[in-house]
Parts: C-alpha cells; structure tokens; sequence
C-alpha cells in the first residue's frame, strides 16, 4: 500500500503449523452447525416432495389429504411460490424462466414440486405421502450431446435445440497455426458428473417479518454474496429486507453450498405464507438427487505441433452440461477457466467454442476445482497423447511447452495474467525429490513380470480469486456494453479494538472448516506484535451488520490471496495509527516504533515501552489525547479489490483469476489383471501456491483435494438412466473413498510469492481436483496403452480394456442376457418361477379375479377395488431400504384363457417412484387336484425407488414374487394369508412386478 | 419388552456419558434426533441418515451404535456415550482429540465426532494397533475435508500415547508398592 508504514515485527506467527483455534470446540461437540442452534419457540418444519420423473408435465396436484393432516399447517406448490416471488436470475439472455419450484413441468428427478410445512419434520415427510401429483411424461434428454441432435427433447422454450449459449473465441492466428502445424493431435472426452457432497446437507432457517416485510433467513451458504442479490430479487424486496447470515461452523462445503440459495427462497416463501419461522434440513437422498452437481463436459480438443512437440495453437471444441436449468452463477463453470486455457504452458494462438446445453439433470454449481477438472482432463491428456504419436516423452513435451520462468507476470493467449511462477523449478524438485526415477524403474521391473503397471504426468495451473467479471464473458461484447462492466474481488475485513484493548476480526469469509480463524488471528497478531491467542475472529456472517460484497464468501480459493490480505491490510492501518499514538508518548519518531511481545516500544530502546493495550484503549477512554490528524483506532474496516482483475475487453481477453499456483503431479499406479483394481504405489504432488501462510492447512487442502479428486477419477459419479432415473442416491450408490482407498500423497512445495496479493499468498484448495484425475488417467493409459479412458476409471469399465469385449458363450451355453432395459431405459428385470398350489387351477383362477383375496395376498395392500371385469385399482404402501411411501396401482388382466393362463398388466406410481410390468401365469392341474403354477415377468422400475434401491432390486423380485405365490398357496389352501415378512415388508415395492404399463 | 403406542410419546431413561438423563420420544423417533433435539446433545451429528457415512456413531453399552439406525426407545436404560464424555474437563481434551488437534485430523469437524467415538472404542480393545488396523477401522466412515491420513496418523500417536501414560502409570505404581 502506497503511504502505508512498514511497521516493524519481530515476531512471526504466520507461516507456522499452529494449533487451530477452532478445533478444541469442534473435537467436543461444542460446534456450532446450522442444526446445532436450535430455533425460536413455533418454529415450523419444511419437507419438499420432489419429481419422479425426468421431465413431465404437472396436471394437477391434489393437496387436500396432505392440508387435512393435523400438525400440516401449510402445503405450497408451484403456482404458491410463482404468486410470492419472481423467477431466479438466469445467467444468459434468454426468455426462459428458472424457479425454485417446479411450475406446471419437472425437468428432473428431484425438482421440487411441493412442499410441507408442519409442526415437526416427521410429520411434515408423512404429509407429502398425501399430496397427489399426476403427471404426463415427456420423453427426456441425458447426454449433452443428445441434447444438441435434432429431434431431441426440448427442455425450454427459450432453448432452441437446448442451447443456451453458443460463443466463439479466437485468439492470436489459430487457423495458421494448424496450417502450419508439423501434426495435429486431438482428443475427445467426456467428463462425468460428480459432487464433493460435505458430510452436512443443507439447512437452514427463515423469518419474515409481515410489518416490514422483510426476510431473515439463517442458511449453512458459503457465499459468493453476489447470490443475495438473486434471492432478494426472487423475494422481491431490496436487498436490506433480506438478512442473510451464516453459522460460525460449517460441516463442509467445498462450494457445494452456494446451491442452497433456491431453497432459501422456497424457506423464506414458507416463512411468509405460515407466519411462523421455517427450518429445513436436507436429506442425503435430497442432497445427492437435487442439490448441485459439477457439470459433466463433452470437449474435443485439437493441438497443432511441431515435430518436436511445441504446441504452437490449441483449438477447444467445449459442450457444458448445466442441467435442467441455468442457475446463478451458471454458466461460470465454463468461463472460469477461461484465461487459463493454455494451462501452463506458453500457446500463443488459441480457437475456442463454447456452447452451454440443458438436460434432464440436477442443474449445476459451484464445486471444488469448478471447471478446472474439466479443462485439465482434455489438456493434459492430449499433452500426453502429443507425445505418444510423437514418440516422445510425456515428461519432455511437459517441459518443453511450459511458460519461461523469466516470462512472468505472463499473459495467457485468452487474457489472464500469470502473476509468478517458476514451474520448471517446482517440476525440477518434483523429478528429484519425488522420486521419479525409482518409480521408472518400478515400472520397468514390473513390466517385466508381466504386470500392469504405468506412470502418469499432469502440470497445471491452479487459478484463484475469481474476478466477478469472468462470467460475463458468456455474453458477445455487445451484451457486456448494454449489461455493464463487471469486474473485481472485493474481499472486506474488520479490526476491532475493545475498551480494554482486545482485539477482534470480522470477516465476510464464511469458513467451511479450513481454519480462516487460525490464520486470521495470526496475521492481525504479527501486524500487532500480539499471540494468535489475543485475537478474537469472529467470521460468522450477517449480511445486515458485516462488511461485505458480492464476491464475500468462501469459494475460488480466495481466503490467503484475498481476505487474508484484507485482514492485514486492516491490522496495518490500525498499527500506523497506534504507532503514532505510542511515538508521541515514547517521544521517538513514528518509525522508531516497534510491535513485540505485546507492546509499542522504541527500537533503540526496550525499556522506553507503553502497553500494548494501554495505547489501543486510548480510542475509547481518551480520544482528545490523539495526536493530532490521527483516526480512532476502534475500529478499522479494509476493501480490499486488485487492479489487475479487470472487465473482459472487446476482444474477448479475460483475466478470470487473480493468482495462479502451478501443481506438477506424478504418479506411478498398477492395475490388477484379473480384478482391473487400481493400485495407486505412489503419487506426487508438487505445488508453487506462494507465501504458506499456515503449513499444516496448505498440506490439508491439498491432501483434501487429492482426495476428491481420487474419488473423481475412481469411484464417483452422478448416473443416470437412459430415461433421466436417477440411480446414485444413497451413500452406497454413490461411492465416495474411504481411508481405504486414499493413499497419503507425497508433497512437496516451493514458494513464489504472489506480487498480486498482500501477503504473497495463492490458493491452493483446488489444484489437484484439477491436476489428479488427469495425472491418475494418464498413468491408466500408460499401463493398458489405450487412447480413450472414461472417468471414473472403475474395475468394470476398465476390465474391458484388459480383456477385451465379453468372449461369445462356449457352445451349449445360453449368453448370459444384457442388462436389459425398459422402453424409455428404465431399470428393468426379469425373471420366472414355479410353485405348487393344492387347489385346483379353477379355485385359483377365481381367486386371482377377486379383489379380496388380491387384497389379502399382496404385501402393504390397502384394499384393491375393481373397476371392470378385468381392471382392479389398489392402494399399496411399500417401502424398500430408506424410501416407504403410498402408491397407486391399476392392474389390468388379458390374455385370459380360463383357467389356464392370464397376463397381468399393470402400473404403479407415487411420490416416491413409479414401476410397472407384466406377469404371465399359467396353472397346469397335477394328478392330485392341486396347480403347478408357472409365471414369467417383466418389469420396471423408476424415481426414488430406483435410486436408492437399484442394487437391492433384481434379488429382491425374485423373493417378492415367490412370496406372492406363496401367500396364494396358503390362501388356496384355506388359511389366511400371513402377515409379510420383515423381508417381504422391505423388499415389497415388487409387488409391482405384476403390474405393467401398456406397451 | 413393553408395548408402546405409536401416537404417543413415551419416557426413556438412559445414561448419558455417565449422568442420568430422561427425555420424551415417539417410538418412531431416531436416537440421533433424540439426542439432538430432545437431550441437547448436538456433539452428534447426521450426515446420512442410512448408516453409511459414520458421522452419527456413539457408543450404547459399549457398542459402537449408528444413532440415525437406531430407535431413541432402544436405549431406555441402555448407557450411552458420545463425544461430548471424551475429555476429561470441560476446558481440556483428551489423548485422542489432541492428537486430532495436533495433526490437523480435521478441517469441518462434522464428522469428526462418529470417527472419535469409534476409535476411543477400539483404541480400548486394540491398544496397539498398526495402520491397516486404523485403516480398516476408519472405512466405516466418511470424511470429505482430510484425505483421512492425518485422522490415521492422529490415531497412532494416540495410541502410543496413552500407552505410553499407562505404562508409566503400572511403573510408577510398582515404584510406590
């Protein structure tokens, strides 16, 4: 800071591994979550029913039983909500309209559809079992690529073709480039959906004061704050009725949490309508189905090379799949990278289509590494690939292609601005520190014996401190002029000084576990000469009391670079003046004034000192004796935004970043033969993230994120059927590692200081979710020699690499079937039975027929009503694992050749899922005057059931269906039928098994 | 075993880290929101709901106890333990929590309380355990923020330590005896 003192400190708290301060509470039970701070007397409970289908019109919704139950104080649908807010904000110019709460159309599994507000969460779940939706399917659209065919489902209006934004980028003269190119070399890749899903869901709770209309609204968001600004707009109040605030502790976040903001709406809608304050707390289910997703990305990316390997252009071919809707900031996730689409290396001339699509899937958000896992899996996997139709070394083409270390700052072909670096040093110690050459020689010699075994290279460059301004490079220059300039990183911090000169920080950081506490109070207390132990930070949030602005929060890696900065910035402005204050009293000339040990003192002199807390309480007590000229020093609040995070020009050059880290990663991994396991021997990761401000922290992002992105590229995605079922949505679908499954990366780092950032410090949250799953497929592809590799790199998506397609069946053997699926690809099964009745197949034809003893024979039966000859109607309750809940069910008979054969066909459907399907029966009269009884079905399956039950489903159709004839037997056999199993309870929504939709 | 009615909510009496306590529950009701909500005990946390992630784990009677699987009426006169009985006072941490502090075995800490009651449960049992042994343990829970080695390596030198303390402990008895 130009003017600023260079007050002297001789003590050092930052750069130390100190305790956190945070942890002894947290390691207690003493935190202090969102569900842990209890609510106000009356507080209400909001339970959200959700969409079973992927994409369906509402034709009507049917509240009444639900409003009917006692503890139900109110039931809100879609139309409720449109009527008391405005649409969300979308991010492109389009004539679209994005709600919290699905208005008259679903367009995914999980999309609200309704909600409950009732006296405890309990009975509000209970209440959605009774609200009745019916629903016309449209057929659905998964793949972004699919999306973009013609003749493809349209999710919006507004989305010609589901494009939401088609933009092309040119920089320097790519198209000579490739002319001139010795070689191009391309790749294709899709990469999955995945989430890092914090171990603590969403929560949150809402007020509303009717008298001046205004909103209170505590939520776990994680910021950024330019979201207040789309939640106040959708509650159509400015943005001082809408208080916004923050617990101090958050169980997780990893940016996921800025997807709470369309539920803050729906909370704050059901605090207005009831009158009473709201709280939600998410599910895992709701969490996994419908709260945020990365996006999943088709990229096809071109190099030109030289014959040696220089890329002299890259030409990014970029499909992002957002989901169902465009929600704030979307579409970010595609533009975040934008000025480091080079990666690290130096490539002057660069081609880029970027088009957005919407799908029938959860709509996207921030994630850790947010588009950077995306870029680097193209990127790095083409350098490797380069190297490969080159015949070189990947390591080689690497360095041959890496930005000079005397080129810094370095601008990027798209525009960002490399503040500091010197990657060929930080590669360098990685080489030789890491290890790489014993790992060669593992590899040699496990090549030798036969094994799979290969190494995998990834370099890049980890930016951080978003510019608000990036996402506005979706829009043409036109747009950006008629839209307004955007641009900055606004970190704020506060030091406070009490009466008794104790120190206090606030901050708008809104920490999800990383510590800011820790390092705040370190920084303010060597500005001040003090112990982390005399500073209190306080860095809950409270948009109606704190400094703060729309890029507050916590996400971009932005606390070191940014707020950190911001806290020292603040701290030093305070020191200058209580330097004064204390130079006139020690009569020494302001420079002379040095901070230690908890005092002002002179440098010449130790003993001619004041107090420390003597000079910081004069503010308070004594004011008029302030040197003249000189501030109270009460408190003191810093903005903090770098000139060097300006607009998008009209060329299109963007400085997305502030602060830009390098991360070289290596890793040596073997593949089991026979189980196609990866084996992870020993991973590398070598960072350059600037000043560490606290070692252990660094160390634990980073060993965080590598464990997020080991998840990424082995066990983790979002699947969903062909139909849009959603099929990951418990904990046990969804595989995320275990202590098992992470190795303990090596770590190295070097520090070049960021000229950037006040105190030299980068981000380094997110690298190696961008770096990891590239660097773990690259080694992949080492060992099995093959171009294309599919994320997550899973046991059965590579055994086919190892051993080939599935070898036809020996002769004699029937080919097992394929996994087969229903006519819009739900979750299908088959299969067929026998069993033995002692009663003659016309007895049991005539039970088959009668709604009594239907009623008495299929588990969680309600009463079945007939509605024609050969119609029956049924109220079934069925609950599978976690998901019980009340469906309908019409079944229908045909085929009927009485008494020796009938076709049930039928279809179920509820709020948790619906299924449907065929059994034909035949009865065969044995010499005894009792049936063999044969039957063969078909059926499907899909929603919530499917979601969470999808591996329990093909055994359990068996055992259900078996108990079915059972039940028959023993009914025909003149007992009564007997009550179901545990078993049978959790396995019975295959009941519906005998029921199927017409073709 | 009594019979209870499911509208109504019945008296359960249990023993919370050693101190009698007694709430109100509905038979449906999950012991982690008893705890939670009822008791007040919010050290315990949920993060699924269907057994999987861990967070939830206390100890019923030794046992280490998924409380989002378990019915609130289950531990009517059951003794449970859960992390708010692990340190010694309220103003210290025990072996265990140190060792997490010391190693940064946490960032959020929302899990952190299911990892801490079952190692205190198995640290008991298995007084020297090695890494695969800590490994193996710790896969019946989820962690998103550590990459889960400093949780293994706080572990360890938990384990060493209160070894350590006891062996002193047993030595400095026998130099007294």
């Amino acid at each position: 800071m130009p003017g600023m003192l260079d007050v002297t400190r001789e003590t050092g708290w930052v750069g130390r591994a100190i305790e956190r301060v945070e942890d002894a509470a947290l390691l207690s039970g003493g935190g202090r979550y969102l569900d842990d701070l209890g609510v106000r007397p009356g507080t209400l409970h909001m339970a959200i029913l959700r969409a079973p289908h992927a994409h369906a019109d509402i034709r009507a919704i049917d509240t009444a039983a639900a409003r009917a139950v006692a503890g139900v104080v109110a039931v809100l649908t879609g139309a409720d909500v449109a009527r008391l807010t405005a649409p969300l904000v979308v991010g492109v110019k389009a004539p679209v309209e994005c709600w919290p709460m699905a208005v008259d159309r679903v367009r995914y599994v999980g999309e609200p559809v309704a909600l409950v507000v009732a006296q405890d969460r309990y009975l509000a779940e209970d209440a959605l079992d009774l609200i009745e939706v019916s629903y016309e399917t449209r057929p659905a659209v998964v793949d972004p690529l699919d999306a973009l065919a013609e003749g493809a489902p349209l999710l919006h209006d507004g989305f010609p073709r589901n494009l939401a934004s088609d933009r092309r980028f040119r920089y320097g003269d790519p198209e000579q480039a490739f002319a001139q190119a010795d070689r191009t070399v391309s790749i294709s890749v899709s990469y999955p959906r995945n989430s890092c899903t914090p171990i603590e869901t969403y929560g949150l709770v809402a007020e509303y004061d009717p008298h001046e209309d205004a909103y209170d609204v505590l939520a776990n968001f994680q910021g950024p704050f330019s979201i207040h600004a789309v939640i106040s707009r959708a509650l159509k109040v400015p943005g001082n009725r809408l208080r916004l605030r923050t617990p101090r502790d958050s169980g997780g976040s990893f940016g996921v949490k800025q997807g709470i903001f369309p539920y803050i709406v729906l909370g704050a809608v059901a605090a207005r309508a009831t009158g009473h304050p709201v709280k939600w707390i998410e599910d895992r289910l709701e969490h996994l189905m419908a709260s945020v997703s990365a996006t999943n990305r088709a990229t096809t990316l071109r190099a030109a090379v030289t014959a040696d390997g220089r890329v002299t252009a890259l030409d990014y071919d970029q499909v992002e799949d957002c989901g169902a809707h465009l929600r704030a900031p979307e579409p970010a996730t595609l533009y975040r990278m934008h000025g480091n689409l080079t990666g690290a290396y130096a490539i002057a001339n660069v081609a880029v289509r970027n088009r957005v699509v919407v799908t029938n899937k959860c709509p996207t958000g921030l994630n850790r590494g947010f588009g950077g896992p995306q870029v680097y899996f193209a990127l790095e996997r083409l350098m490797q690939r380069i190297a490969i139709e080159l015949g070189l070394d990947p390591l080689e083409v690497i360095r041959r292609n890496l930005i000079p270390a005397d080129a810094f700052p370095y601008r990027t072909a798209p525009g960002a601005l490399l503040d500091s670096g010197n990657y060929q040093a930080t590669l360098a110690k990685g080489v030789a520190e890491g290890g790489l050459a014993a790992l060669r020689a593992r590899r040699d010699a496990a090549r030798a014996e036969g094994r799979l075994y290969g190494i995998g290279f990834a370099a890049v460059v980890e930016p951080s401190v978003s510019n608000m301004g990036y996402i506005a490079t979706v829009l043409t220059p036109a747009e950006r002029r008629k839209a307004g300039p955007k641009n900055g990183a606004q970190a704020t911090a506060t030091v406070a000084i009490d009466p008794v000169g104790a120190v206090s920080v606030h901050v708008a950081s809104v920490p999800q576990g990383q510590g800011h506490r820790t390092v705040l109070a370190q920084v303010v207390a060597d500005v001040l000469g003090l112990t982390p132990r005399d500073i209190r930070v306080n860095a809950e949030m409270d948009t109606a009391k704190d400094a703060w602005s729309i890029a507050s929060g916590n996400y971009s890696s932005r606390f070191a670079a940014a707020v950190a900065g911001a806290a020292k910035i603040a701290a030093d402005r305070i020191a200058q003046r209580l330097a004064r204050i204390a130079a006139a009293q020690l009569n020494v000339p302001v420079e002379e004034v040095v901070f230690e040990g908890g005092k002002l003192r002179a440098r010449s002199n130790a003993a001619n000192a004041l107090a420390f807390s003597r000079v910081a309480a004069l503010s308070h007590w004594s004011p008029a004796q302030l040197p003249e000229g000189t501030a109270p020093t009460i408190r003191e609040t810093a903005f903090w935004t770098p000139p060097e995070l300006t607009a998008a020009d009209e060329a299109d050059h963007i400085n997305s970043s502030l602060c830009h880290g390098f991360i070289f990663d290596y890793c040596g991994i073997e593949i089991d033969r026979d189980t196609a396991e990866i084996r992870i021997d020993r991973y590398v990761t070598a960072h350059d993230c600037g000043t560490i401000l606290h070692p252990g922290m660094v160390d634990g992002q980073i060993r965080g994120g590598f464990a997020h992105a080991l998840g990424a590229a082995l066990l983790e995605e979002f699947a969903y059927g062909p139909d849009g079922s959603f099929l990951t949505g418990t904990l046990a679908d969804y595989l995320v590692p275990t202590a098992m499954e992470v190795p303990e990366p090596v770590i190295l780092h070097t520090e070049t200081p960021s000229p950037f950032t006040p105190l030299g410090a980068k981000g380094v949250g997110e690298g190696n979710c961008m770096s990891t799953p590239a660097c773990l497929a690259n080694a992949v592809a080492d060992a099995l020699g093959v171009a294309d590799l599919r994320l997550p790199l899973s046991p059965s998506s590579l055994a086919p690499l190892i051993h080939g397609a599935e070898p036809a069946a020996p002769a004699g053997i029937a080919a097992p079937t394929p996994a087969p699926s229903g006519g819009k690809g739900e979750r299908l099964m088959r299969g067929e039975g026998k069993a033995h009745v002692r009663a003659a197949p016309e007895a049991i034809w005539a039970m088959l027929l009668d709604p009594d003893t239907l009623a008495a024979i299929i588990p969680g039966a309600h009463g079945v009503s007939r509605v024609s000859d050969t119609a029956f109607r049924a109220d079934v309750t069925l609950g599978i694992g976690p998901v019980k809940g009340r469906y309908k069910a019409e079944v229908s008979l045909s085929d009927l050749e009485p008494p020796r054969a009938v076709t049930l066909r039928g279809r179920v459907e509820g709020n948790l899922g619906f299924g449907g399907g065929s059994g034909a029966i035949t009865l065969t009269p044995d010499d005894t005057g009792g049936t063999h009884l044969a039957y063969r079905y078909e059926a499907f399956v899909g929603g919530k059931v499917a979601s969470v039950g999808g591996r329990l489903l093909d055994g359990a159709a068996k055992v259900i269906i078996g108990q079915f004839f059972a039940a028959l037997a023993r009914k025909a056999a003149g007992g009564s039928a007997p009550a179901p199993s545990l078993l049978s309870r959790i396995l019975a929504p295959l009941t519906s098994l005998f029921r199927r939709r017409a073709p | 075993m009594p019979r209870l009615s499911a509208d109504q909510r019945h008296e359960v009496r249990f023993t919370l880290n050693g101190h009698p306590v007694c709430g109100r529950a509905g038979p449906r009701l999950l012991l982690s929101d008893f705890l939670r909500h009822e008791i007040g005990a919010t050290g315990t946390h949920v993060g699924c709901e269907h057994g999987v992630c861990g967070a939830c784990t206390v100890q019923v009677d030794g046992m280490l106890t998924r409380a989002c699987l378990t019915l609130a009426v289950q531990v009517e006169g059951a003794s449970v333990r859960t992390v708010e009985g692990l340190a010694p006072e309220p103003d210290r941490l025990s072996a265990l929590q140190a060792a997490f502090r010391r190693n940064h075995a946490l960032q959020c800490g929302f899990c952190s309380a299911g990892i801490l009651m079952s190692l205190d449960a198995f640290l008991k049992a298995h007084p020297e355990p090695d890494e695969a042994e800590i490994r193996d343990l710790l896969s019946g829970h989820l962690c998103r923020c550590t990459g889960y080695t400093p949780i293994v390596r706080a572990a360890l030198e938990a384990a060493a330590e209160i070894q350590n303390s006891q062996r002193e402990l047993t030595q400095g008895e026998t130099a007294h005896a």
